[in-house]
């Protein structure tokens, strides 16, 4: 000890990891804070932004393939006409004004043990912590939906030029067609997506071609929102929109992609427009840096969003299993800063605090209904809960006054989440 | 050598000791209010065209209303000391008073945020005139004082002053006297200029 000076002692501890009180490893004074973030969606701009907002001397980067991130949320509104494609659109010109480095490129390796991650264009990032925002991908439980059936068979759940097939197809089809919407098992990104996509649907169909129908064919006996909904499916789109359960043979198990021809078991529906979207899981490289569990999705700490299976990785946003928070965007934009908090923290030497999270939904059912579902989330007993007594639903009699403001303040929910994300 | 380590892992240890006094027991102001920048903006700057900002609103002020939030019943348009909302009294739920105390001087400790707001500038030009007879005393410079403690109507969101106008015109939400009493000495074209006006402060 006589020998051990200050000094040393800082050269050592330097870029040591100690193992704190509490279990949890922190760098020691780090002189090295680099996060790479793979995935620029909601979760991963998020991230990005607000640990440069917190702490502007830790390094970050983003790698994502695309130039330009489409919203899923909001994207029904193209559907029905009631919105552009220029307004789902992002670019990541706001995260460079935060000091984000941001890669255009593939993640093809997570190596969780070197933490460092490699890309398909040859390109390799060490990092300190790292954070994994890749969405979902898509099971294979349909047979014949294959990437050649999405071209004439869109799923539109991944939006973009998806979103923009979908949209052609509802313009070109003559009036008195089927448009099926074939709705996913659980869990996937947005429960209530596939029935606010058949009342903008329906919409369209109501104005433009109300000799047509919707026909939801769902992989479940009930669905989010479901009362909300089937009010609205009543009050607007009486004759117009259908739901078959699975336990009224709605569930889909194969496609004809030729004929344009979707099954539930034995029966054949031939459809003017067939919207199939599939079962998920994680996104392709969060399974194969072996982040996900025996179902597909990230298993993580509710405290930091640290994965539970490598150290270091941190997991947010749809592939990760932080229910009782849904696949949401909100959802993703609340973990992403429980998360941000946390990373900041850590690379810091400090215990990360208590998160606090969010989710708010909209939906718009009407051209002057909106309904919405909210709840704040804690975390008790080292899990993530709801908060008693918060949340839930628009109430079913809310009057329509009420309903018309759910529609403007819908569309400032989504002007705010696009700009707290990537703005 | 060996020595050196566990004195190393001994003072290390001793620092992180410090490190775990630091855990919070509840999760801080900054986590708390940051929940809220989904949908009001950034740092409680509200990008509209609806939602109001947050950013220097007076702690009573965020504090009434939330309380105000969780007074209103689920499924209740209005209640006593209740605030009508849509959605806010499903969230404000969800927080407990110290909570929401914590983020009302949180949000109180940021500058005054006035949006750009589209707004009719003739209406506003008429409403600066109501504005001077009906609405200074209280709501001084414009509506931007948080010492009002009266909320930031300045730069606004011109769809939310609507909206709480609505609701005070209802008696869904409860106007104090002094602003009762002017209300409703003045038109309804006259309760539209003066919104508009609000809305246009810089």
């Amino acid at each position: 000890m006589a020998h051990f000076t200050r000094r040393k002692f800082l050269q050592v501890a330097g870029g040591a990891v100690a193992v704190s009180s509490l279990g949890f490893p922190a760098i020691v004074g780090a002189a090295s804070k680099k996060v790479v973030i793979i995935g620029g969606g909601v979760a991963g701009a998020t991230a990005a932004k607000y640990i440069r907002m917190a702490d502007s001397s830790v390094d970050v980067t983003v790698i994502e393939p695309n130039k330009q991130y489409y919203t899923c949320f909001l994207s029904n509104e193209v559907l029905s006409g009631h919105r552009k494609m220029e307004s789902i659109t992002v670019t990541y010109d706001g995260l460079k004004g935060h000091g984000v480095n941001v890669v255009h490129d593939t993640v093809t390796d997570i190596d969780a043990a070197g933490k460092t991650v490699k890309t398909a264009g040859g390109q390799s990032f060490a990092y300190d912590r790292c954070i994994v925002a890749p969405g979902v991908s898509f099971k294979d439980n349909i047979e014949g939906y294959d990437e050649a059936a999405m071209q004439t068979m869109p799923h539109a759940w991944k939006a973009g030029e998806q979103t923009v097939i979908l949209r052609k197809q509802l313009e070109a089809m003559p009036d008195g067609g089927v448009v099926a919407i074939a709705a996913p098992p659980n869990p996937f990104r947005c429960p209530p997506g596939p029935y606010e996509r058949a009342c903008q649907i329906g919409m369209y169909l109501k104005e433009h071609k109300p000799k047509s129908k919707v026909i939801i064919l769902d992989a479940k006996e009930k669905f989010s929102k479901q009362g909300l909904f089937t009010q609205a499916f009543e009050r607007y789109y009486k004759g117009i929109v259908e739901w078959v359960g699975a336990d009224k043979g709605g569930k889909v198990t194969r496609v004809d992609a030729k004929t344009n021809t979707i099954y539930t078991g034995d029966t054949a529906h031939k459809v003017a427009v067939a919207n199939i979207i599939p079962a998920q899981q994680a996104g392709a490289i969060a399974i194969k840096a072996g982040l996900t569990d025996e179902k597909g999705w990230c298993p993580i700490d509710g405290r930091s969003f640290e994965s539970t299976i490598h150290k270091g990785v941190h997991v947010i946003g749809d592939a990760s299993v932080a229910a009782p928070l849904p696949k949401s965007a909100y959802a993703a934009n609340s973990e992403a800063k429980v998360c941000a908090a946390a990373v900041v923290d850590m690379l810091n030497g400090r215990e990360p605090g208590d998160p606090s999270l969010v989710n708010t939904c909209y939906s718009i059912v009407g051209p002057n209904d909106a309904i919405s579902v909210a709840m704040v989330y804690a975390l008790k007993d080292g899990k993530l809960e709801k908060v008693e007594g918060s949340g839930g639903l628009t109430p079913m009699d809310s009057p329509p006054e009420m309903r018309a403001r759910g529609v403007q303040y819908a569309e400032s929910w989504f002007e705010n989440i696009k700009n707290d994300s990537w703005g | 050598m060996g020595c050196k380590k566990n004195a190393l892992a001994a003072l290390i240890g001793s620092v992180c000791m410090a490190c775990a006094a630091q855990v919070l027991a509840e999760p801080s102001a900054k986590m708390l209010a940051d929940t809220c920048a989904g949908c009001h903006g950034t740092n409680g700057q509200s990008v509209g065209p609806a939602i109001p900002n947050l950013a220097g609103m007076s702690e009573s002020y965020f504090v009434d209303s939330m309380k105000g939030y969780k007074k209103l019943e689920k499924g209740a348009t209005h209640g006593e000391d209740a605030r009508p909302a849509t959605i806010m009294n499903r969230i404000a739920k969800g927080y407990s008073d110290a909570q929401i105390d914590a983020m009302g001087a949180y949000f109180a400790a940021m500058p005054v945020y006035k949006a750009n707001v589209p707004h009719d500038a003739a209406k506003a030009k008429a409403g600066a005139a109501v504005y001077d007879k009906a609405c200074a005393k209280c709501h001084d410079e414009g509506g931007s004082l948080a010492s009002d403690d009266a909320g930031i109507l300045a730069g606004q969101w011109l769809p939310w002053l609507e909206y709480s106008m609505a609701d005070f015109k209802s008696g869904h939400r409860e106007m104090p006297k002094k602003m009762k009493k002017q209300v409703d000495a003045l038109s309804d074209a006259e309760l539209t200029d003066v919104l508009h006006y609000f809305a246009s402060q810089k």
